[in-house]
């Protein structure tokens, strides 16, 4: 049993040589903690929460940030916010995507379908960058994963925003935020107070909807997290299972000469 | 190599083996002698064995469906992880896989620093290692590039840079790896095509690896020459098979819960935003595995120095057996060096600390400690601590550690105290 504990000591050796690495560069505020649903060892998706947050999405974020990596078919699928088919073909048609060339040689409009991908906000990354005052909104389908903190710092940026501090000089369309790297973020607070009404009746706070989007975000990013999870725990468990049985037979065996194992 | 000859027992598998004998490797593989004294420390070959094969399997299926394109290879791995069957787990699997791989090549060194495996007449095997070693950090750092992350192309960027640091031809150099004259559409194709094939290298060179260690046999806790076969030894099969297995089994429910449970912990984040070669990331650092490397780089002002520097730093392992001038091999039997195997172990965890870190001020000074220490280590201790030190008494065999009948207590303590080391 002395080796486990050297090789769990080795373990976490490196582990924390990981972990100090990730706080290397946080000298800024430790961020908001929330208790995701879908954090622990059985995480799951909040159902709800996911439809609520692609409804925020869509009325708040989509008029700026893409997500360029997702079809509308996702909407459907099982361990996202499981939007029923035909649900999913009525969000995919409110958006007109160009297709073609038909056999006319031409290009021509039509609704979307669910096999097509997330139609973007703007035509290319200038024009992006043009709209916005020279800051390019980052396209949001794994945005999750790109920053340190992941959902936490996501949910923290939204309910950062605040009064900069006394002496913080400010140019045009520069906002102050806690949590933003460096503090500043050219994106104005995208959340108040019932900005959006949501179907099932939940009261539309900027808490809830900054957990609600960020949730979605998480989806987005991580769209087979709930099967991970499951086969997760049924890969552990056969392990285990695997690894008493051979350490049986391993005794069993080696006890035929007199020599410890 | 075995002691006696082997005769298939059908007549087809004489027949067959008498034209290719490999029924005689396989039983060669099967009776294979063995110390039977060999620790949980000597499962970490079976453990890389098994790696690389992982690593090589995943690859492929990932190579199916990656593209090799600086404007569509990160889409691709995005297609990977949300449209491809079980993309996603093949993917963290590969990724997750290489630091894995990682961790269990430096146990697999350190062991062998530990009780001395690198020596005579050893010394084929531990530098076919250091080549396995040197590849693997080579196809790693390929590796991370295929993604087309930000931390893919300023990774990029800042090794094959180095490279221009050679004097005269050094910028001639870096354009010929780019193929071009920035890290661009070239330079990822030409690493995907050398990422494919380094790791068939890797396998040819682990298959002369177990070769040569099969001629002289393992190296064992108490680094003693055994007779083989003897009372010393157990075949390979079943009893080495089924400790390996069960060690595995133990390192796959570690890799089995980053995978499962915290697959993108290891990485950096930044890898997430696609390249972009107008933004440069706050901090640019490799992955875990490369930062004691990283670190003596750095440590150096010099930029070439600094590159000779990090070579040496790899060079000075592959000429280690001739350093390292003590007789004993087991650093069981050698205290004090002892005392500084394990000052090099926090020196190169130390290093890969600062490796992360940012090169200044205290962490700069730090790192400079550090890669001297590094080179003292085995530049200068290892070839006099081996002339001065004196050894405690080795035993004869590994069933009677010490000689059977000694009237001198001092050494039997010494035989139970060892014992129970074991």
């Amino acid at each position: 049993m002395k080796i486990f504990l050297k090789l769990t000591f080795f373990f976490f050796i490196i582990l924390s040589l990981i972990l100090s690495r990730a706080n290397a560069a946080g000298e800024q505020q430790e961020l908001l903690k929330v208790d995701w649903s879908f954090k622990s060892f059985f995480g799951k998706f909040d159902r709800a929460s996911l439809q609520r947050g692609y409804q925020v999405y869509t009325e708040v974020c989509a008029s700026c940030h893409s997500l360029k990596h997702l079809s509308y078919r996702n909407l459907a699928e099982k361990g996202g916010p499981e939007f029923t088919e035909l649900e999913a073909k009525a969000i995919a048609s409110n958006f007109e995507v160009t297709d073609g060339p038909n056999s006319d040689g031409e290009m021509f409009e039509r609704p979307a379908k669910l096999s097509d991908k997330f139609v973007m906000p703007y035509a290319n990354v200038q024009e992006a960058i043009a709209a916005n005052g020279g800051a390019y909104p980052p396209d949001m389908s794994v945005l999750v994963k790109a920053r340190k903190g992941g959902a936490n710092y996501i949910y923290s940026v939204l309910m950062g925003y605040d009064e900069p501090p006394a002496g913080m000089e400010l140019d045009d369309g520069v906002y102050y935020n806690k949590y933003m790297y460096g503090n500043k973020i050219k994106m104005s607070s995208p959340l108040d107070d019932d900005i959006v009404e949501y179907a099932d009746g939940t009261k539309a706070t900027v808490d809830q909807m900054a957990k609600d989007v960020t949730t979605f975000l998480q989806w987005t990013a991580e769209p087979h997290l709930e099967t991970r999870h499951k086969l997760g725990f049924r890969v552990i468990i056969y392990l285990s299972v695997l690894t008493i049985l051979v350490y049986f037979s391993m005794k069993k065996i080696w006890s035929r000469i007199e020599t410890k194992v | 190599m075995s002691d006696h000859e082997y005769t298939p027992k059908s007549k087809v598998g004489k027949w067959f083996n008498d034209r290719l004998p490999l029924l005689t490797l396989a039983n060669h593989l099967t009776d294979y002698p063995t110390p039977k004294n060999l620790n949980y420390w000597w499962t970490f070959g079976g453990i890389l064995t098994f790696c690389l094969i992982t690593q090589i399997i995943t690859g492929i299926v990932l190579g199916m469906h990656y593209v090799a394109h600086a404007d569509l290879a990160f889409q691709s791995v995005e297609h990977i992880m949300r449209d491809v069957n079980y993309g996603w787990l093949i993917r963290y699997v590969h990724a997750n896989g290489a630091s894995m791989f990682f961790l269990a090549v430096y146990i697999h060194i350190f062991r062998s620093l530990y009780y001395g495996s690198y020596k005579s007449p050893r010394e084929v095997i531990w530098i076919i290692g250091m080549l396995i070693y040197f590849l693997m950090m080579a196809t790693a750092f390929m590796g991370y590039v295929l993604p087309w992350g930000q931390m893919s192309f300023w990774g990029a960027t800042v090794i094959t840079n180095l490279f221009s640091a050679i004097p005269l031809v050094g910028e001639s150099i870096t354009n010929w790896l780019w193929g071009g004259y920035s890290v661009d559409n070239p330079t990822l194709t030409r690493f995907f095509s050398l990422h494919y094939l380094f790791p068939f290298l890797i396998l040819g060179l682990v298959v002369l690896h177990i070769w040569a260690l099969h001629v002289p046999g393992n190296n064992n806790p108490i680094g003693i020459d055994i007779k083989k076969p003897s009372k010393d030894t157990v075949p390979f099969h079943p009893y080495i098979v089924i400790k390996d297995a069960f060690a595995l089994l133990i390192f796959l429910l570690i890799f089995a819960f980053f995978v499962f449970f915290s697959p993108n912990i290891l990485g950096h984040a930044d890898n997430y935003i696609e390249a972009n070669p107008l933004v440069t990331p706050a901090h640019i650092v490799p992955e875990w595995y490369l930062l004691p490397f990283y670190a003596i780089l750095r440590s150096v002002p010099d930029k070439l120095l600094g590159v000779i520097a990090m070579f040496a730093a790899i060079f000075v392992l592959v000429i280690l057996p001739w350093l390292d001038t003590s007789k004993v091999r087991s650093t069981v039997f050698r205290p004090i060096y002892k005392q500084f195997y394990w000052f090099l172990v926090a020196d190169v965890l130390i290093l890969g600390y600062v490796g992360a870190m940012p090169a200044e001020g205290l962490y700069l000074l730090i790192a400079r400690v550090a890669t001297a220490y590094y080179f003292a280590h085995f530049l200068i201790i290892l070839p006099f601590l081996g002339m001065k030190e004196k050894t405690t008494p080795l035993p004869l065999s590994i069933t009677e550690p010490i000689l059977g009948g000694s009237a001198d207590m001092a050494m039997a303590k010494n035989n139970s105290d060892f014992k129970e080391k074991l």
